[in-house]
């Protein structure tokens, strides 16, 4: 019987590491912050290298605007995914919020209401997906995909099935095209839409709380969080950024388009993806979403700009998910 | 390094020699040797972190050693993957469990080779019969026809050991299968092991319990960082040099049990009845200073009991007291309120956000006193944490690094500064070192003891005897949801707590 007893090691060092490993450590670190980032600064150059008329201040604005609304949509649908859950209702929900805007305008009402009440009404919405899922525990996918027909169709009966055009000039027409200081509003929009989503999610208990509860529902409730009232919430803050992207759009388009929006909830959900929010709950960063919607920007903008075939740019988003998916579970995988 | 072994006469079945192992350059095991005989049961012991599961997957082909060699039956292997490991039958028992929950158990049982007739129609008949045949091997008592989710974690072990039996296994694997299992069903199991060691398998058992090891195995072999550090026959070694072994120096008693001046009543609990969990009416008081542990046999209502305090689990009548005020509390918010906490039974599952990071972790639950119209300081929610890592020395590289890469010790000791955080006036344990090494289980005691010092009430549940009948000043003993007996910590020993767990006492009496 031979025993080795290498030295009594002091438990609070470190097991050893070598540098190369710490390098590898780090490097992933680093590629979980930023790695989306990086993506879509190659994709940007790569752009520039192939597609016509890629690199312009106008662009970049083109991009940004066209993005602004199923960013904003996004948004919304991170702070749902981080609880585990999924809002499919956010394109229709968008749709009834536009075409109230315009019903209202024409109406007669001043143009502040005309942006308020549907962005209310959007809040609202949500609070009904939203005390469905918490308080009768009914599942958010089967919830919010009722939501997608039933506003859809609440949508379409405001107008009576045909697009309402606005009357008179649109009092907030420049939610849709105006500028200010010589940005496009709908970019303004959006960049407070994530400032405001990021400031609550990572400074305010309301967003610890959001992450407990999507990565731990038990913990959270053992940890005394108002589990229920959370899983409301964040149901609330979606359908206010899917009033908010109505508006926008009615203001765009200046006029109430029953038919608006439409899958932009799978667009919503892939920018989400793309920025490394898990499906499953609890984890993610919002300005990763910001990141991954100006990814499908890029592609789809430079797509139209190269004359690619519209079914051709679906494939690409399509492979462009999987891959965002392949990589992160890759990640997962070796970081035990 | 070499292990002599001595003689034995039904020879080496396994020779695992210089088994080298990094993760992304983190030596987890360095040059480890180890044999496993014909007819053993050979004991892994070590710190979480030494090496043992990591070296049983090396043997079970989940990972491939960076170097060394494996001999098994005679032959060199290296099984790259665990279904060719169990082809050549090579078979772990995990603590995460492998059946398919929704099936039945003969349906488990016969899992990739079932019966069928006429080449794909199931014979329902003969995949019931050969189950209660293959059953046979653990002393029967389970139905066949039963869906494995409504067994108990003990008796799903069991059908896996089943499994594994009737697929001609040599060699298995137990990694901590006594974790969640009763003392009836650990004795079931540790009586199918020693048949299947007395048949000439060779068994590997990872275990953090001292006493489960005394009673089973043959020899022990202790792990620590990575290395191998010693392999001895069961009598030539005594379990204090184990502990020391494992952890690298010398300890002193284990449990902590100082300085205790119990004060005024704290938690004072009348006639208390559950509303769906079948425990009560139960009366006790805990005083300030006070450490109160909750003994029984698994499934008496002793974490029912906590939980019904805690607010958890819905009170269907009588009263709790707090500080000498009636509180009526309705969940675990009511509870905090009364700066009440409670660490429970599975910390995976109901206490920690595994993908949240340490600072989060620690401060989950006291954020209200760190925030104002709810935006968080962040530099106080940082000194709160830093203060608690400092204090109760949990070891990380940093407050942001996420809580799932800790090991089990100090992901306990997270946990607990959760409620310390909130300057709590009742702490209730619920298997405070479950799944924790011998070295943070001392920390842990050390813990407690100091938070009886500092005047807390505290309320434990244990399934571990020694360490109730250590730290505790009163322990009261749990039988069919109500309290049966109330004995004195210092003098109790575990025989008197098994009589009246168990009932016996009461038919002696």
């Amino acid at each position: 019987m031979s025993q080795s007893q290498p030295p009594a090691a002091d438990p609070a060092e470190a097991p050893a590491q070598t540098s190369g490993a710490r390098i590898a450590r780090r490097a992933l670190d680093l590629w979980s912050t930023w790695g989306i980032a990086l993506v879509l600064l190659l994709l940007i150059a790569l752009m520039a290298l192939i597609a016509p008329n890629f690199v312009s201040l106008s662009n970049a604005f083109n991009i940004m605007r066209a993005t602004s609304i199923t960013a904003i949509l996004a948004a919304g649908v991170t702070v749902v995914i981080l609880t585990a859950g999924i809002d499919l209702s956010v394109g229709s929900v968008l749709a009834v919020c536009g075409v109230s805007s315009v019903v209202l305008w024409n109406a007669g009402l001043p143009a502040v209401l005309c942006v308020l009440i549907p962005i209310l009404l959007g809040a609202l919405i949500g609070l009904v997906h939203g005390t469905l899922v918490a308080y009768l525990s009914l599942a958010a996918f089967i919830v919010t995909l009722a939501g997608l027909t039933a506003w859809r169709g609440t949508a379409y009966a405001l107008t009576g099935g045909r697009p309402l055009i606005a009357e008179g000039d649109l009092g907030f027409s420049m939610l849709g095209s105006g500028n200010f200081i010589a940005v496009p509003v709908p970019i303004w929009l959006m960049l407070a839409t994530y400032a405001v989503l990021w400031f609550m999610l990572e400074r305010t208990t309301w967003g610890r709380h959001v992450y407990a509860v999507g990565g731990n529902p038990e913990a959270a409730l053992m940890a005394g969080i108002k589990v229920r009232r959370v899983l409301t919430s964040v149901y609330v803050i979606s359908g206010l950024a899917a009033g908010l992207a109505g508006a926008m759009f009615a203001a765009r388009v200046e006029s109430g388009q029953p038919n608006s929006g439409q899958g932009y909830e799978l667009e919503a959900i892939a920018a989400v993806v793309l920025g490394g929010t898990s499906l499953a709950g609890g984890r993610g960063r919002i300005l990763g979403t910001l990141v991954g919607a100006l990814i499908m920007g890029v592609l789809s903008n430079g797509m139209i700009l190269m004359n690619t075939p519209f079914f051709t740019q679906l494939i690409v988003q399509g492979v462009v998910i999987v891959v965002a998916v392949a990589i992160d579970s890759l990640k997962n995988r070796y970081t035990r | 390094m070499t292990v002599t072994t001595g003689g034995n006469a039904k020879g080496t079945l396994l020779r695992m020699r210089g088994i080298t192992k990094a993760f992304s350059g983190t030596a987890v095991l360095a040059d480890v040797d180890v044999d496993l005989y014909r007819g053993e049961i050979h004991a892994l012991m070590g710190e979480n972190g030494a090496g043992k599961s990591t070296l049983m997957k090396v043997l079970g082909g989940v990972h491939l050693a960076d170097a060394g060699h494996i001999e098994f039956d005679g032959a060199h292997v290296a099984f790259t993957s665990p279904g060719e490991a169990m082809d050549r039958g090579v078979v772990m028992i995990h603590q995460e469990l492998s059946t398919v929950p929704d099936m039945t158990v003969a349906e488990n049982l016969a899992l990739g080779s079932e019966p069928a007739r006429a080449g794909f129609v199931l014979d329902r008949r003969r995949l019931r019969s050969e189950a209660l045949r293959k059953l046979g091997p653990i002393g029967g008592g389970i139905d066949p026809d039963l869906p494995m989710r409504k067994l108990s974690v003990g008796r799903q072990q069991m059908v896996e050991i089943a499994r594994a039996i009737d697929q001609q296994a040599k060699i298995l694997v137990l990694d901590e299968p006594t974790a969640s299992l009763s003392d009836t069903e650990s004795r079931r199991l540790f009586e199918v092991l020693e048949r299947m060691r007395d048949a000439g398998m060779g068994l590997f058992y990872i275990s953090h319990r001292l006493d489960e090891v005394w009673r089973l195995a043959d020899r022990v072999t202790v792990l620590r960082d990575g290395r191998h550090v010693s392999t001895t026959r069961r009598g030539e070694i005594s379990q204090n040099d184990v502990v020391g072994r494992m952890i690298g120096r010398q300890v002193e008693a284990l449990y902590v049990r100082e300085h205790r001046r119990p004060g005024d009543v704290v938690l004072r609990v009348r006639d208390l009845v559950g509303r769906d969990n079948g425990i009560g009416p139960v009366s006790f008081d805990v005083r300030a200073g006070e450490v109160v542990s909750l003994v029984g046999l698994i499934g008496a209502g002793r974490t029912e009991i906590a939980r019904t305090v805690y607010g958890v689990d819905a009170r269907g009548s009588g009263t709790v007291e707090i500080g000498g005020r009636q509180a009526r509390i309705g969940g675990p918010g009511d509870a905090i309120a009364r700066r009440i906490g409670m660490v429970p039974e599975s910390r995976k599952e109901q206490a920690l956000f595994s993908w949240m990071d340490v600072r989060d972790n620690i401060t989950i639950a006291s954020l209200r006193k760190h925030s104002r119209w709810g935006v968080l300081n962040q530099r106080r929610v940082d000194a709160a944490a830093r203060q608690f890592i400092d204090d109760l020395t949990i070891r990380i590289r940093s407050p942001r690094q996420e809580v799932r890469t800790l090991s089990g010790g100090n992901q306990q000791k997270v946990v607990l500064s959760r409620w310390l955080a909130n300057d709590p006036r009742l702490l209730i344990l619920d298997e405070p070192t479950r799944g924790v090494d011998v070295g943070a289980k001392h920390e842990i005691y050390r813990i407690i003891n100091e938070q009886a010092e500092q005047g807390t009430a505290l309320l434990v549940v244990s399934s571990d005897l020694p360490e109730a009948l250590g730290i505790s000043d009163r322990l009261l003993v749990v039988r069919d949801g109500v309290i049966v007996a109330e004995l004195d910590g210092a003098g109790a020993t575990e025989e008197d707590v098994m009589s009246h767990a168990t009932g016996v006492a009461k038919e002696a009496s």
